[in-house]
């Protein structure tokens, strides 16, 4: 995971007053809010595209994406993080972004078998820090293309 | 010396060669007596020859050497060609390639040449062409020598009739005619290597004509430690000679005038000679001049060209393409700002990025030639495989296209090609029957038009089966026996490119798996592209493919959907109107206008990409009437935004495929517009 096999860095971003940790490897950079342009036809939660200096890249509202019903108005604190994924870079909207922060491999534990309303598949593990409960998110299952084809609404006619 | 670095420059020229060899053979099964292509074809050999060896290829080396042999055999008029001549020499093309093939893939580029080195073989000592592997497989290498060791003699006292009219030709042309001694220094460690360079250097200053000891030996090293050339050159002795001692580990380089020996061949042969001579001297001057020409031309080419790495090429492309998003933004502070110097210098930089842009684009143009010249060798051999005859003809090689549709192309035309051979054509005895020639006509032709580059397939064969076609497509459940009856001719001939569809009543090993014409399709529109077919039953068949020129950066219209901004690539706009709501007709529930007398239905862009917003209604739209072949269709905006120079962008991966979108773009102020797919659009 990183340079020292007994600290997991990661950035913790707040969804919905909980505390999720992205591997800080991952992270390329975070963003105020940025003009976004609409995709029509694409799964509800990808808000649509922006221009992040010259790439387009697709913007993932992770509190859609994870099915938090309680949609918070968008405010000064949220945040657009950037994560390069193997083949692609998507931005993920989250309420808000913290520093990074260090976890002590001793403290990550497996996770539990039911967090709240998030499913559990894409919840890699959960930590204990100073009286913090942080979910380690799996990016590879939040961004499961399939997952969020099943999520796609109706796909237009094909070309007959 | 690192191998690596050169083995970019090895594979690159192989490929080339290969190439030269393909054609010119093909060129010489139509015209035997062509001596000009046999000397091509012996030069091409030659190369390949010593870079391989140089490089370590053995397998090639032997290859191109046995072919060599042949060729020089040819040159000398010792052996005529013949079909079964040529199929082995083929043969051998198609080895050499499957191995440089092999060393590209990072492989070693062995392969077993022996039954070919030895067909070679017995054609060079005129046998029998052993037809297969049987028995003759250890057959006779040690045979090759005699007629190689034939030309050892006292350094080239004994020159043949070609190698004589050469030097005499070019001492009628004011050039020197050289005899060359190198020595290498004793300690050289790679002769071969030294040999290979000094060659190089002579290769370029002129013509080596022979050598001694012969190239082959000197190549296996087979000499103590100096060797003669002879050399055509117009440089003087001294340059010549400084350029060689540049040559590391090169000793001493004696250098002499080559007295030629007036002929003294027997009574016989001398008159037939004064006759040849005299029409030689006729002949002579203005065709020298030609040659001189000619190579001067050559040499001009090479000075005006260099390679550059395909990656540089798109890196410089990405970067322009930042510079058009730029010049969109400025164009517009410039707009808003009113300022007159900073409009005129806006306007300014504009123009030169628009020439910028065309030279870019021009960059990566390459004449479809590069895909072309390997039918004729795909449909000599077809041909033979079905027993047909087929004059293959191709017109419009050197039109131009982006280097990226060229990459894709090739597949979709071979299979084309394969079609039109296997379905089109018939055989000869059936053509006959109909009262054609017996012998097929197959024509690739290739031309620009407006934004566009065309390649068409056309063949004088059977045509289409309507009948059949349907009859097919309803039995493999392609379409519906109801849908069917409705279906116009051009709509039937596009069913041949549903998949799981195929007309041929037998599988054969040359198309007709059902599979493949689909394929093409699918590429062809990934390419943003269009196939269309047009048929006469008994008189043949027409594929054509529309391409656009070029792939990155296109000219569209903005238009505004609500606050959304959308850009229409212009080529598939026929033109924007604004439509009266009375105009506006209902036909089934669908609404539809009358366009120049043609009904066109009328799609809301609201509705296709399902804005989030209340549809007002009003008196006029604004409308964009878009076109897929013969089909049209009216897409409703709010509001044109204008004409823009718009570099397109790939949505990426983790969206995939949208619906009726083909990329995105940049506009000038940074924002991202939807680039629409009108293809889709339009069913």
């Amino acid at each position: 995971m990183d340079g020292n096999a007994n600290i997991y860095k990661c950035i913790v971003a707040q969804l919905d007053n909980q505390e999720y940790a992205i591997p800080v490897e991952k992270v390329g950079a975070i963003e105020r809010k940025l003009h976004m342009t609409r995709v029509p036809k694409t799964a509800p939660c990808v808000k649509g595209v922006i221009n992040l200096r010259g790439v387009i890249t697709p913007i993932v509202h992770l509190r859609e994406r994870f099915g938090m019903t309680s949609s918070v108005e968008t405010n000064e604190s949220n945040r657009i993080i950037i994560v390069h994924m193997e083949n692609y870079d998507v931005g993920l909207i989250v309420d808000a972004a913290y520093d990074v922060l260090d976890i002590p491999q001793n403290k990550l534990e497996p996770a539990p078998q039911v967090i709240g309303a998030v499913d559990v598949d894409y919840i890699k593990g959960v930590a204990q820090v100073n009286d913090r409960l942080i979910m380690l998110l799996d990016l590879e299952k939040v961004l499961d293309l399939e997952a969020l084809q099943a999520m796609k609404g109706k796909v237009g006619q094909l070309n007959g | 010396m690192e191998v690596n670095e050169y083995l970019e420059v090895f594979i690159e020229e192989s490929k080339e060669h290969i190439q030269s060899l393909n054609d010119h053979l093909l060129i010489l099964e139509n015209d035997p007596a062509n001596m000009e292509t046999v000397s091509e074809i012996f030069r091409s050999a030659h190369t390949l020859k010593g870079m391989a060896a140089t490089m370590g290829y053995r397998d090639i080396a032997d290859l191109t050497h046995k072919m060599e042999n042949v060729f020089d055999a040819v040159r000398n008029n010792q052996i005529s060609i013949h079909s079964e001549i040529m199929d082995v020499l083929f043969q051998a093309v198609d080895q050499l390639e499957g191995m440089v093939l092999d060393i590209v893939d990072g492989g070693e580029g062995a392969a077993d040449v022996q039954q070919l080195v030895t067909q070679l073989q017995a054609i060079e000592n005129k046998e029998e062409i052993p037809k297969a592997s049987a028995g003759f497989a250890s057959a006779d290498i040690v045979d090759s020598k005699p007629e190689a060791a034939d030309t050892i003699f006292s350094p080239f006292a004994n020159l043949d009739e070609f190698e004589q009219t050469v030097l005499r030709q070019s001492k009628e042309n004011d050039c020197n005619n050289l005899e060359i001694n190198v020595r290498l220094a004793e300690n050289c460690l790679l002769k071969a290597a030294r040999v290979y360079m000094v060659f190089e250097v002579l290769e370029q200053v002129g013509e080596v004509i022979k050598s001694d000891p012969t190239v082959q030996e000197l190549e296996e090293e087979n000499f103590e430690s100096s060797f003669h050339v002879l050399l055509i050159t117009k440089e003087t002795a001294d340059q010549v000679k400084n350029k060689i001692l540049k040559v590391s580990e090169v000793e001493e380089v004696v250098i002499q005038e080559y007295e030629l020996a007036e002929p003294s061949e027997s009574a016989q042969q001398e008159e037939t000679k004064l006759d040849e001579s005299k029409e030689e001297q006729k002949t002579a001057a203005p065709k020298q001049q030609e040659t001189t020409t000619k190579t001067k031309k050559a040499q001009n080419v090479v000075s005006k060209t260099i390679r550059v790495n395909i990656d540089r090429l798109d890196a410089l492309m990405n970067l322009f393409e930042e510079l058009v998003i730029d010049k969109g933004r400025l164009e517009q502070i410039s707009t808003n700002l009113r300022h007159s110097e900073l409009q005129d210098t806006v306007e300014h930089m504009s123009r030169i990025s628009n020439d910028l842009q065309n030279i870019i684009l021009n960059m990566r143009m390459v004449p479809v030639e590069q895909v072309f010249n390997r039918f004729p060798r795909m449909v000599r051999q077809l041909s033979k495989d079905l027993g047909k005859k087929i004059d293959l003809q191709i017109v419009g090689a050197e039109t131009e296209l982006d280097r990226t549709v060229i990459d894709e192309i090739g597949d979709p035309l071979v299979h084309l090609i394969r079609n039109s051979l296997d379905h089109g054509i018939e055989t000869p005895d059936k053509r006959i029957q109909a009262g054609k020639n017996e012998t097929g006509k197959l024509l690739l032709k290739a031309y620009h038009s407006g934004n566009h580059v065309f390649i068409e397939i056309s063949d004088d064969g059977a045509g289409i089966n309507k009948e059949k076609v349907l009859h097919k497509a309803i039995e493999n459940q392609v379409v519906t026996p109801e849908v069917a009856e409705q279906l116009s001719e051009k709509e039937i001939y596009q069913l041949i490119l549903s998949s799981g569809f195929s007309t041929a009543d037998h599988i054969s090993d040359v198309s007709g798996r059902g599979v493949g014409l689909d394929v093409v399709k699918n590429t062809i529109e990934s390419l943003g592209g269009m196939l269309t077919i047009e048929s006469e039953e008994g008189s043949g068949s027409l594929f054509s493919i529309q391409l656009p020129l070029t792939l990155s950066i296109i000219s569209a219209l903005l238009v505004e959907v609500a606050d959304e901004k959308y850009a229409i690539p212009l080529s598939s706009i026929i033109e924007t109107a604004i439509i009266h709501k009375e105009d506006i007709l209902n036909a089934h529930n669908k609404q539809v206008i009358d366009f120049r007398g043609k009904v066109v239905p009328l799609l809301d862009l609201k509705d296709v990409f399902e804005v989030p917003v209340e549809k007002e209604e009003s008196d006029l739209y604004p409308v964009v009437i878009i076109r897929k072949g013969d089909k049209m269709a009216g897409l409703i905006v709010d509001t044109f935004i204008g004409q823009q120079e718009i570099v397109l962008k790939s949505l990426g991966e983790f969206l995939g495929d949208v619906f009726a979108i083909s990329g995105a773009t940049i506009l000038g102020d940074g924002q991202v517009a939807l680039i629409i797919d009108t293809n889709t659009i339009i069913t």
